[in-house]
């Protein structure tokens, strides 16, 4: 393990030199990375998942504790620092959950155990909202549940010490824990997202404008008062969605608005 | 006549070959190499424009009634003599990659193998040879399975070649390609392949049908024709 990870900026799409010059990111920490669409959040993210030395289109560095990441760590998958997870990620495979889990740990290495398999559905289950059983076929779960498997299967097994997380908002399971469940293990984590309460989980926020790195914003203490309001009104429309789901009418008196409002 | 490096590239159908290579090529060309091109393929093939598209110079094979893998390795010679003669310094051979009977690779040319883990984690098994005798395993579309997947197709990628440098490149984006780039710049020799040997003996194909016959039926095959084993009739079917 490691205890930070520091970024060398370069340039943007301008060929200009990024607004801000260094950042650093220490274990444990989540960051959120924003901006308009086409604002270069993607490539941040693969100049972090390649580990740049200066190769990519933005000439950024990527050091680990202050140093270039050596060959293997930079190129060979196996030993790459960095697991992914987004929106566009599906089960490709048509197995069990379990048999699956299984194949997973076995090739990282791990010993599987009745504990092991038993604590990653546990978790997943916590996040989704319908309970997924470890006989389900991975292909045929729906989208929340695939979601909440994947995070607590990188979570749990796959032990990269960075992970990226790439729109994950629309995904329908309870991304507050989802994010909890990820650092749980001293990880970096950094999520990419157009969706104000995913971005105020993260300590600070890197704000992306013309492919370069234009802002460093930390979290301010009228934002800590603005997430909890901005997750009672997600839990207020969680509560009108489920009624909705369960065939029910809304009534007035059950929405409850944040006090502040 | 200096002779170019040579790249051969073979891969399952929509694997994303092409893709790779192209933003491969643009990343060569970074480097100021000077890159040629041969597009093997049976019958059609569009790719020779997305190649043009990168200012490099491009050759068409369409092996048409034979078999692409056989048509590759009758015109190896030539397509090098074509490229030495347009003086390019590494030269990539994508070949159709059909039926994964066999492997185009040859000793003295870096042999490069493309797979998709979106297809069947049972595809590495599946493509045996032409993974199995790979320089570089590049696997494509990562980005839309679950990071265990990818993980566990690598495993399996690894239990089937031990040797081989494994790239996961985005096709889309390009994202790895720079590194792969790099390793084709840096691994293997130019070399004249005149001599050299296949990594991988072809398929024969030396019976009736091979040479024109459109009969179905035993009696109309001469050559070698080799039958299929069927289980003992138990006359199960009521």
């Amino acid at each position: 393990m490691f205890s930070k990870i520091s970024i060398l900026t370069g340039y943007d799409k301008k060929g200009q030199a990024e607004a801000v010059e260094y950042l650093e990111i220490n274990a444990g920490e989540i960051y959120s990375i924003v901006g308009f669409t086409g604002s270069g959040k993607t490539q941040l993210i693969s100049d972090i998942e390649q580990m740049a030395q200066g190769d990519s289109v933005t000439g950024r560095r990527i050091l680990i504790d202050g140093k270039a990441p050596e060959y293997t760590v930079r190129y060979n998958p196996e030993s790459k620092l960095v697991a992914q997870l987004s929106q566009n990620m599906n089960f490709a495979l048509e197995m069990p959950v379990r048999d699956f889990l299984i194949m997973h740990a076995e090739s990282r290495g791990l010993e599987v155990s009745e504990n092991l398999i038993e604590e990653i559905m546990k978790t997943a289950n916590s996040l989704a909202g319908e309970r997924i059983e470890d006989t389900d076929i991975l292909t045929r779960l729906s989208g929340g549940q695939s979601r909440a498997l994947m995070i607590a299967d990188v979570a749990i097994i796959s032990n990269s010490p960075i992970i990226l997380v790439d729109e994950i908002e629309n995904a329908g399971i309870d991304r507050r824990k989802a994010m909890d469940v990820l650092t749980r293990k001293g990880k970096i984590v950094l999520i990419v997202t157009h969706d104000p309460q995913l971005a105020l989980i993260g300590s600070k926020r890197i704000v992306m404008s013309n492919g370069g790195i234009a802002d460093i914003v930390a979290l301010s203490d009228e934002e800590v008062i603005a997430e909890r309001m901005i997750n009672s009104i997600t839990e207020m429309l969680f509560v009108a969605q489920n009624k909705i789901r369960s065939g029910q009418s809304i009534q007035l008196s059950e929405l409850t608005f944040p006090e502040a409002l | 006549m200096n002779r170019p490096k040579v790249i051969v590239v073979a891969g399952p159908p929509a694997c994303g070959k092409t893709s790779v290579m192209l933003h491969s090529i643009k990343s060569l060309q970074r480097l100021q190499k000077r890159v040629a091109v041969v597009k093997i393929d049976c019958l059609a093939t569009e790719d020779d424009i997305r190649y043009r598209s990168v200012d490099v110079p491009v050759a068409v094979g369409l092996s048409e009634d034979i078999c692409p893998d056989h048509y590759f390795v009758v015109n190896l010679e030539e397509m090098t003599n074509w490229a030495a003669a347009e003086k390019a310094e590494v030269l990539i051979i994508e070949t159709a990659g059909l039926c994964h009977r066999c492997a185009p690779g040859v000793d003295k040319a870096l042999a490069v193998c493309v797979i998709d883990c979106h297809s069947s984690i049972k595809i590495p098994e599946k493509i045996g040879p032409v993974l199995d005798t790979a320089d570089i395993v590049i696997v494509t579309k990562g980005d839309s399975v679950s990071q265990a997947e990818r993980e566990v197709f690598r495993s399996r990628v690894r239990s089937i070649n031990s040797n081989a440098e494994i790239v996961e490149v985005n096709g889309l984006t390009g994202a790895g390609c720079e590194h792969l780039a790099r390793l084709f710049s840096e691994k293997g020799d130019s070399a004249d392949l005149v001599g050299a040997r296949l990594r991988h003996p072809m398929p024969t194909a030396i019976c009736s049908y091979c040479m024109g016959e459109m009969r179905v039926g035993t009696k109309y095959q001469q050559g070698a024709v080799y039958k299929m084993d069927f289980p003992e009739v138990l006359c199960s079917l009521k």
